[in-house]
C-alpha cells in the first residue's frame, strides 16, 4: 500500500483500527467497548500487579514446559518414523488423526486423570504441538537424499553418528518449521487448558473480570496476550526465513 | 502391498486399543474405563438414540459458523488478494487472529450475545475465519503470472481474469483453507459446548463426568473425535478427486 | 540474397512490407536499462529470431510487442498500428506453457478463443482442426498433467494457432522440451512457416536453433541491450530439412555468431 509515494508499513493499518476503537469507544456506544487509550492506561497498571505477573508466570512455565516435551518426544519421534518405515505405518494413522482431531475434547479427560492443574496445562500443550512437529520431522527425513545417507554408511558412520550428523542436519529446516507451527499451535493449547480448568493462570483473571464486568482489565489482559502470541509467532517466522537459505542449497 | 499396510494399520489400532483396554483392567485410575466399557456405552447411546440428539445440537453452531464463515472468507480472501488497498486494511488483522489464541475472546462474547445459539457460532466464525480468509489472498495473489500473462495476451477482459483464471486456480488452496476451516470449527464448536453452556456432545460430556460415568464421557469424546477425522478426511479425499493434477502442469518438466 | 514470399511481394505496401515495426524502444526497471533504443523491422510471412545470451532483453522486447509490458520509450507498429496493449493480431507462445491445469486439451487450444466469446460448437471445431494439425489428434479430453512436455508446447502452440492472428510471438518455446523433441518441434516449424502464411517473432538461446529455422537472425547484445546484427541465412532454405545441419552456409554463421557471443558468456 503506497500513501504520497511512500510504502507504508506491513501491520501500520492496525494504527487505524485502533483509532478506530478509540472513537467507538468514546461514543459510548456499548458498555463492553471502552476507549483503547482507557484499556492500554489499565494494561500498565495491570502489568505490575502481582496476580497478573503470577498469571503471566504460571502461564510461561506451563507453554514452556508443554513446548519442551513436544519437541523432545516430538523430533525423534518424526525422525524415526522417517527412517523405519515399519515404525511409520504404524504410527502415521495416528498422528494423523490427532492432527486433524478437535483436541479440545481431550481436556475434560485429562482434567479428570491429572486434576485442575498445570499438569492438564502442561499435557493439553503438549498435545497441541507435538502432532506438526512430529510430521514435519518425518517429511524432512523422507526427502534426505539417498546419496547423502549412503555417504554416511559408506564412511562407516554408526546409527547414533547418522542420526545425531546426518537427519537431524539434512532434516533441519523441515524441522523448524513444523516447531514454529508447533509453537503457535501451544499458544492457543495453553490458553484452551487455562479456560476449561479455569482456576490457573489468565484462565482464572478471565474468570474474575468477566464475572465482575471489568472490561478494562479483560481488554488489556486479552492484548497483551495477542501481542505476545504475534510476536513470538512472527519471530519465529523470522528465524525461519534465516535458515531458508540451507534448505535451498541442500 | 496393499495387504501389508492394511495388516499394519489393524495392529497399530490393536496395539493401542489393547493398551487402553489393560490400562483401564489394572487400573491406572479410577477415571479410566477399559476400552470394552467405553465401546459398550457408546453402542449403548447409538441404540437409544441419545448421541443422535446430542449431535443434532452439536452440529447446529458448526454448519452455521462454517457456512457463514466460509462465504464472508472467501469474499473478504478474493478481496484482500486482489487489491493492495484492502490488504493494507484487513489483511493485518486476520494475521493477528491467526496467531492469536482466540479463545480468549469466549468471557467477552459470552457477555455480549449471551449463553445461546449465537455466541456458539461466533465461536466457530472466529475460529475458522483466518485460516479461510488468509489461504484464499494467498492463493489469489500466488495465482500464476505465466497463466495471467497468457489470458491478457489473449484479450481477457479483468472479469475474464477473475472468473477464468484466478478462481480457478486459487480454487484449490481455497478448498484446503476450507477444510483448515472446518477443522479450526470444531475445536471452537466443542470448547463453546464445554466452556458456554453444556448442550449436545459436550452435555454428555460433563454430565458423566459429574456423576462419574466414565465409560460415557469417554464414548462421547470417542465419538467426537471420530466424527471430525472422519469428515475431515473425506473431505481431503474430494480435494484429492476435485482437484486431481490442479497443482501439477504448471512446471515444465 | 533474401528470398521474400512472392505472395507477400504481391501485398498493399511492397516497399517496406514489415508486419512489426520496433522503432527506438527503451525499457527502464527503475535504474536498470534493459532495452536501449532499439530497432527493428519484422518482415511479413517470415521468421525473425532473437538471439542473444541471457540478460540481453530477448524476452522483454518480445513482451512489449505482445503488449504485456509497457515500452518506456518509442513505439512498436504492427500492420501500421500503434500497439497500446495486447490485441487480436497478436498470439503467444509461452515458454513455460501457460496452460490451464484444470482445463483438458480442447479447452486450453479454444480458450483464446473463448475469451473473444466464439460460440462453443464453433471454437471447438476450430480448436479441434488445429489439435490435429499439431499432431494430437485423440488427446483433446487429457489433462496438461497427463501429457509430456513436448505435447504440452503442441497444445501451446495450437491454441495460439487457432485465435488467426497475423504474428505469432515464440518466447523459448522449446527450452522445455527435451532435444529428440525439439528436432522435431524445430522441423514442424519450418513448415508451418511456409504454410501459414504468418510472421513468426522467435526468441531463443540456441545458436544452432536460431540459424536452423530462421529467416532473419537478430543478434541482442546486453549492457545496453542493443541490437549488433542482421543475419539472412540465404542458400540452404529450400534444399530440404534434412540437408541444412550439413551446409556449409549454416556451419559457418553458427560458428560466426559464436564468435560474436563468446565474450559475452561468463
Amino acid at each position: 500500500m503506497m500513501l504520497f509515494g511512500r510504502k507504508l508499513p506491513a501491520m501500520s493499518s492496525l494504527l487505524v483500527w485502533a483509532a478506530l476503537w478509540e472513537v467507538v469507544g468514546r461514543m459510548d456506544l456499548t458498555f463492553f467497548v471502552p476507549p483503547i487509550s482507557a484499556v492500554f492506561v489499565t494494561l500498565f497498571g495491570l502489568i505490575q500487579t502481582t496476580p497478573f505477573q503470577n498469571a503471566l508466570g504460571t502461564t510461561a512455565y506451563a507453554f514452556f514446559l508443554g513446548v519442551g516435551f513436544a519437541i523432545v518426544i516430538g523430533i525423534p519421534v518424526g525422525i524415526l518414523m522417517g527412517k523405519t518405515r515399519f515404525l511409520d505405518e504404524l504410527l502415521l494413522p495416528w498422528v494423523n488423526i490427532f492432527i486433524s482431531a478437535p483436541l479440545t475434547a481431550l481436556v475434560p479427560v485429562l482434567m479428570v486423570l491429572f486434576g485442575f492443574g498445570t499438569k492438564t496445562i502442561v499435557i493439553t500443550t503438549t498435545l497441541f504441538a507435538i502432532w506438526i512437529i512430529i510430521l514435519n520431522a518425518r517429511a524432512g527425513v523422507m526427502q534426505i537424499n539417498r546419496s547423502m545417507v549412503e555417504m554416511g554408511r559408506s564412511f562407516g558412520a554408526s546409527p547414533l553418528d547418522a542420526f545425531f550428523k546426518i537427519y537431524l542436519w539434512a532434516a533441519l529446516p523441515e524441522i523448524l518449521g513444523g516447531v514454529r507451527i508447533g509453537i503457535i499451535r501451544a499458544v492457543k493449547g495453553v490458553i484452551i487448558g487455562q479456560l476449561l480448568v479455569s482456576i490457573v493462570g489468565f484462565g482464572a483473571l478471565f474468570e474474575l473480570y468477566s464475572s465482575n464486568f471489568l472490561m478494562k482489565e479483560f481488554w488489556a489482559v486479552l492484548i497483551v496476550l495477542f501481542g505476545l502470541a504475534f510476536t513470538i509467532s512472527e519471530f519465529l517466522g523470522y528465524l525461519e526465513r534465516k535458515v531458508s537459505f540451507y534448505a535451498s542449497a541442500r | 502391498m496393499q495387504n501389508r499396510s492394511l495388516f499394519l494399520k489393524l495392529l497399530s489400532a490393536a496395539i493401542v486399543f489393547g493398551a487402553w483396554e489393560i490400562a483401564g483392567r489394572i487400573p491406572i485410575s479410577y477415571a479410566f474405563p477399559t476400552f470394552l466399557e467405553s465401546m459398550t456405552a457408546l453402542a449403548q447411546m447409538t441404540f437409544d438414540g441419545t448421541i443422535f440428539v446430542a449431535y443434532a445440537e452439536t452440529l447446529k453452531p458448526l454448519v452455521l459458523g462454517i457456512a457463514i464463515s466460509g462465504i464472508v472468507g472467501v469474499a473478504m480472501g478474493l478481496w484482500i488478494g486482489l487489491s493492495a488497498r484492502f490488504e493494507w486494511l484487513f489483511a493485518p488483522i486476520f494475521v493477528v487472529m491467526q496467531a492469536a489464541p482466540l479463545a480468549a475472546l469466549i468471557p467477552i462474547l459470552v457477555m455480549v450475545y449471551g449463553i445461546g445459539l449465537t455466541s456458539k457460532v461466533f465461536v466457530v466464525c472466529i475460529m475458522a475465519m483466518p485460516v479461510i480468509v488468509l489461504n484464499t489472498a494467498g492463493a489469489v495473489r500466488n495465482t500464476p503470472a505465466s497463466i495471467k500473462d497468457m489470458a491478457k495476451s489473449f484479450l481477457a477482459s479483468d472479469r475474464d481474469v477473475l472468473t477464468k483464471i484466478i478462481i480457478p486456480a486459487a480454487s484449490p488452496i481455497i478448498f484446503s483453507g476450507l477444510r483448515l476451516g472446518v477443522s479450526a470449527g470444531f475445536i471452537g464448536a466443542i470448547l463453546s459446548e464445554l466452556k458456554i453452556t453444556p448442550t449436545g456432545v459436550g452435555d454428555i460430556i460433563s454430565y458423566s463426568r459429574s456423576i462419574a460415568d466414565y465409560p460415557s464421557m469417554y464414548a462421547a469424546i470417542f465419538s467426537i473425535i471420530l466424527l471430525a477425522v472422519v469428515f475431515l478426511n473425506l473431505l481431503e479425499l474430494l480435494e484429492n478427486t476435485l482437484f486431481e493434477g490442479n497443482n501439477r502442469g504448471y512446471v515444465s518438466d | 540474397m533474401s528470398q521474400i514470399n512472392p505472395a507477400t511481394l504481391a501485398d498493399a505496401r511492397p516497399a517496406l512490407d514489415s508486419a512489426v515495426s520496433v522503432r527506438n524502444v527503451s525499457k527502464n526497471y527503475g535504474d536498470v536499462q534493459a532495452l536501449k533504443n532499439l530497432s527493428l523491422e519484422f518482415p511479413r510471412g517470415e521468421l525473425t529470431s532473437l538471439l542473444g545470451p541471457s540478460g540481453c532483453g530477448k524476452t522483454t522486447l518480445l513482451k512489449i510487442i505482445a503488449g504485456l509490458l509497457p515500452q518506456s520509450a518509442g513505439q512498436i507498429e504492427v500492420d501500421g498500428k500503434t500497439v497500446t496493449g495486447p490485441g487480436p493480431d497478436r498470439a503467444f507462445v509461452f515458454q513455460d506453457f501457460a496452460l490451464l491445469p484444470w482445463a483438458n486439451v480442447l479447452r486450453n487450444v479454444a480458450f483464446g478463443l473463448e475469451l473473444r466469446g466464439v460460440a462453443k460448437s464453433e471454437r471447438e471445431a476450430i480448436a479441434e482442426k488445429y489439435i490435429r494439425e499439431v499432431g494430437l489428434a485423440g488427446f483433446e479430453k487429457k489433462f496438461p498433467h497427463q501429457l509430456s512436455g513436448g505435447m504440452r508446447q503442441r497444445v501451446g502452440l495450437a491454441r495460439a494457432l487457432s485465435v488467426d492472428a497475423q504474428v505469432l510471438l515464440l518466447d523459448e518455446p522449446f527450452s522445455a522440451v527435451d532435444e529428440q523433441t525439439r528436432r522435431k518441434f524445430q522441423e514442424d516449424l519450418l513448415a508451418l512457416v511456409a504454410n501459414e502464411k504468418k510472421t513468426f517473432i522467435f526468441v531463443t538461446h540456441s545458436i544452432e536453433e536460431a540459424v536452423y529455422v530462421s529467416d532473419q537472425i537478430a543478434i541482442l547484445l546486453p549492457r545496453p541491450s542493443r541490437v549488433s546484427e542482421i543475419i539472412r541465412p540465404t542458400s540452404f532454405r529450400g534444399k530440404g530439412v534434412d540437408n541444412i545441419r550439413r551446409d556449409p552456409e549454416y556451419l559457418d554463421i553458427v560458428d560466426e555468431i559464436w564468435a560474436s557471443l563468446r565474450s559475452y558468456v561468463e
